[in-house]
């Protein structure tokens, strides 16, 4: 038996060629064991089946600025109807001469939350910034002062009214929301039974009735004479309904917080109010910034429902595209496109919110 | 004691005193509350005194003079609307019940495949998750509905993927066994099994825990449902006339015929709580630490045990919660059927508002149906969370 002389003819052994490399990956991603073999090419053989013929459909014999005579000849994909109606479906009934203004409000927003994805940047400025920021979007929208002509919310629509009623209503109902969850951590049984009322009937209850009830019985409150405008009338169904949401996520937070750092406030003899403001609040919103963001997905949403009273939010103005003769039957396009709108929107706001969990958690 | 003594000694002013002030925040904050309301309700009666619309929900004994598309029970024009939103409230209940089942299943494997080690299979379930969950659920409704009257042809050019199943747009229509006496006997055969099967799964565990032996209840009561219902099957005389679906103008008759708005709903639905389901398994089967695998492994037990009686009960922990709240959002999206013209309770029930104008009461009886449908899931959250809480040392 010889002595091996390990500084003489040592050298790395490389692993076997089928262990690295891609063919090293296949085999063990793909194709590990028999039935992840058999799955792997069962799910091949699928998307083979239904990937290139949605391309061919899609890409290749798709139309893209024709008239609807020439799709209704082709069998692909008539992106023309998005082509030709693209303003009435992303600014519905707003005044055309005026659509730049719904789109510098909308650009100013998309710069706004840009600046805020950032959490270097978050102060008490930011906050300053976001409320001059919405009043001149409002400004923009509405018009009637400096040199603007007003435009009635009635022809608001599209994008614009999805994001309007989105961000306003979260901008409303998460300061609610605040209040309703202490008032359901409150030590005083008349204001917590209250809340706790309001929490459970309005997460009890589909958006819709309260969107109903907006639209058929919130004028009947009113008294005489007196209407308040539809859009502004959902929108508060809207922010009722949120409220209750963010106050369950929000009561989460507050009960996280241990009590000493309540009996620590107590004994520097803060009253409630500072303890809250100075103590608590602060702590117990941070642990909920996650779950509040995926509120804002799901609030956004659900503004699409608003479709079913009648107003001219995205959804409705591609519905209403639909509905003209000239264009009937490319609702798959039409729909993909605003799908896609959505997806672009939430998947935005939810890896957002997946990164900051992850900042969030190693900060504490 | 020296405390109360002591501030009633110096007389503190009573704004001063905690307790004092509680009782006055709450009177004050009930005062608005009641205010408010009062001042809704009484501007409430003087519009509707106004419009001339009665209150009450003597309505409902009024015959309802419409129809409705689908129906669980015998309903006509002629119906009530008591009975009309009786429908509504069946047709929610039905689509909601197939949907959950549908739901957990189908999210428990997509669940599941987002662990999956094929890297193709997981690729695929994640996109799947993120796609679904992102896109509201009333566009795909719309999707669904669309795609259901574009693609399929009618009912004269109806595709037949199988002997008895047509698809078209006027939905899918199948062939259904004949009514005949014998199929309500399967019934009460496959009943009887299921109690049959829940006892003797009792009397198994009982007799393992007092002599550790096994008894093969699965296999047994598979066994049990499959065979009691052929038995009366056989001994009714093994009847198999079908009743087969026939064009006749320009609709089918006969077979059993699911609409193309259930089905968009039922679809619909399901494909986008199942995203949400998906991620709720994932969760849980990932809070469940692989040691407790191993460690069943090392007390030998087998790869089925391990999965229910190691894996199972502390998954199920996790994953129970929210997937009840996800099934009561399923059930509350099912509202969303007004939109696609689905006879759902709320459909109905806006039909109603629209033609006899009671509103109120209209809106009043949506909350209350939705209201119990989440009472009764929270009863039961209630008892499972008190059921499986963690028994510690």
């Amino acid at each position: 038996m010889a002595v091996y002389d390990i500084t003489e003819d040592y050298q790395d052994l490389k692993p076997p060629v089928i262990n690295t490399g891609v063919i090293g990956w296949l085999r063990n991603n793909l194709f590990n064991t028999w039935y992840n073999s058999l799955l792997t090419l069962l799910f091949l053989y699928l998307l083979w089946m239904v990937v290139p013929p949605f391309i061919r459909w899609a890409l290749i014999d798709s139309h893209w600025a024709s008239t609807s005579a020439e799709c209704h000849q082709s069998g692909g994909a008539c992106w023309s109807i998005i082509h030709a109606n693209i303003r009435f479906i992303i600014f519905g009934f707003y005044p055309p001469a005026e659509q730049w203004r719904p789109l510098t409000a909308m650009i100013i927003l998309f710069a706004l939350l840009m600046v805020s994805r950032n959490r270097k940047w978050w102060s008490r400025y930011l906050i300053f910034t976001w409320i001059a920021g919405l009043v001149v979007m409002g400004w923009l929208m509405k018009g009637g002062i400096f040199g603007l002509t007003a435009i009635d919310s009635s022809q608001w629509g599209g994008l614009p009214l999805t994001l309007t009623l989105s961000v306003f209503g979260l901008a409303a109902a998460y300061p609610l929301g605040v209040i309703l969850a202490l008032g359901r951590q409150s030590k005083l049984p008349v204001i917590r039974s209250l809340t706790i009322i309001y929490i459970e009937m309005i997460r009890g209850v589909p958006l819709i009735s309260l969107l109903f009830m907006s639209a058929i019985i919130f004028p009947l409150f009113l008294p005489e004479g007196v209407t308040i405008n539809k859009i502004i009338r959902a929108q508060a169904a809207i922010i009722m309904f949120t409220a209750a949401y963010v106050a369950e996520v929000v009561r989460g937070g507050l009960q996280a917080m241990p009590k000493g750092q309540y009996e620590a406030a107590d004994s520097i003899g803060l009253n409630y109010v500072q303890t809250m403001r100075l103590i608590i609040l602060p702590q117990a919103l941070k642990i909920v910034i996650p779950p509040t963001v995926s509120i804002l997905i799901s609030a956004f949403k659900d503004t699409s429902l608003v479709v079913i009273i009648a107003l001219y939010d995205l959804l409705k103005t591609t519905q209403s595209t639909l509905s003209n003769p000239k264009w009937m039957g490319f609702s798959t396009e039409a729909y993909l496109f605003v799908a896609l709108i959505y997806f672009i929107c939430c998947y935005f706001m939810s890896t957002w919110s997946r990164k900051l969990e992850k900042e969030l958690s190693t900060d504490r | 004691m020296a405390s109360r003594q002591h501030s009633s000694s110096n007389r503190t002013a009573f704004w001063q005193d905690p307790d004092k002030r509680a009782i006055v925040y709450q009177v004050i904050s009930l005062g608005i509350v009641l205010m408010v309301g009062y001042y809704l309700f009484s501007n409430t009666m003087a519009n509707l005194e106004r419009q001339n619309i009665a209150t009450g929900f003597k309505f409902l004994d009024n015959e309802s003079a419409f129809e409705i598309g689908e129906s669980m029970i015998s309903y006509s024009a002629a119906d009530t609307y008591g009975r009309a939103l009786l429908v509504g409230v069946l047709n929610t209940l039905k689509v909601s019940f197939i949907g959950i089942i549908i739901t957990v299943i189908l999210g428990t494997i997509i669940g599941i495949a987002r662990l999956s080690s094929n890297w193709l299979v997981s690729r695929l379930a994640a996109i799947y998750i993120e796609v679904l969950q992102d896109i509201p659920v009333l566009l795909q409704l719309f999707f669904w509905y669309a795609l259901f009257y574009q693609f399929f042809p009618s009912p004269r050019q109806a595709l037949k993927p199988l002997p008895g199943v047509f698809i078209s747009n006027r939905g899918l229509v199948f062939a259904v066994p004949a009514h005949h006496p014998v199929h309500s006997y399967m019934l009460l055969m496959a009943l009887a099994a299921v109690v049959g099967s829940y006892f003797l799964r009792r009397w198994a565990r009982k007799r393992q825990e007092e002599t550790g032996k096994y008894f093969p209840v699965w296999r047994v009561s598979l066994l049990l449902v499959i065979v009691l219902p052929l038995i009366a099957w056989i001994a009714g005389g093994a009847p198999t006339a079908m009743n087969i679906p026939v064009l006749r103008g320009f609709n089918f008759v006969g077979g059993l015929n699911i609409s193309p708005e259930f089905t968009a709903l039922l679809m619909g639905l399901v494909l986008y709580t199942a995203a949400f389901v998906a991620e709720i398994v994932r969760a849980g089967i990932q809070s469940v630490s692989h040691g407790q695998t191993e460690a069943a492994m090392a007390i030998g037990l087998k790869p089925g045990q391990i999965l229910n009686l190691v894996i199972l009960p502390q998954a199920l922990r996790v994953i129970i919660p929210p997937l009840t709240s996800q099934m009561l959002n399923l059930t509350k999206n099912s509202s969303l059927a007004v939109a696609i013209g689905f006879p759902d309770f709320v459909s109905v029930a806006n039909t109603t508002i629209n033609q006899t104008g009671q509103a109120i009461e209209g809106i009043a009886l949506i909350m209350a149906v939705y209201l119990i449908f989440s009472l009764t899931t929270s009863v039961f959250m209630n008892w499972y969370n008190k059921k499986s809480k963690l028994v510690e040392r």
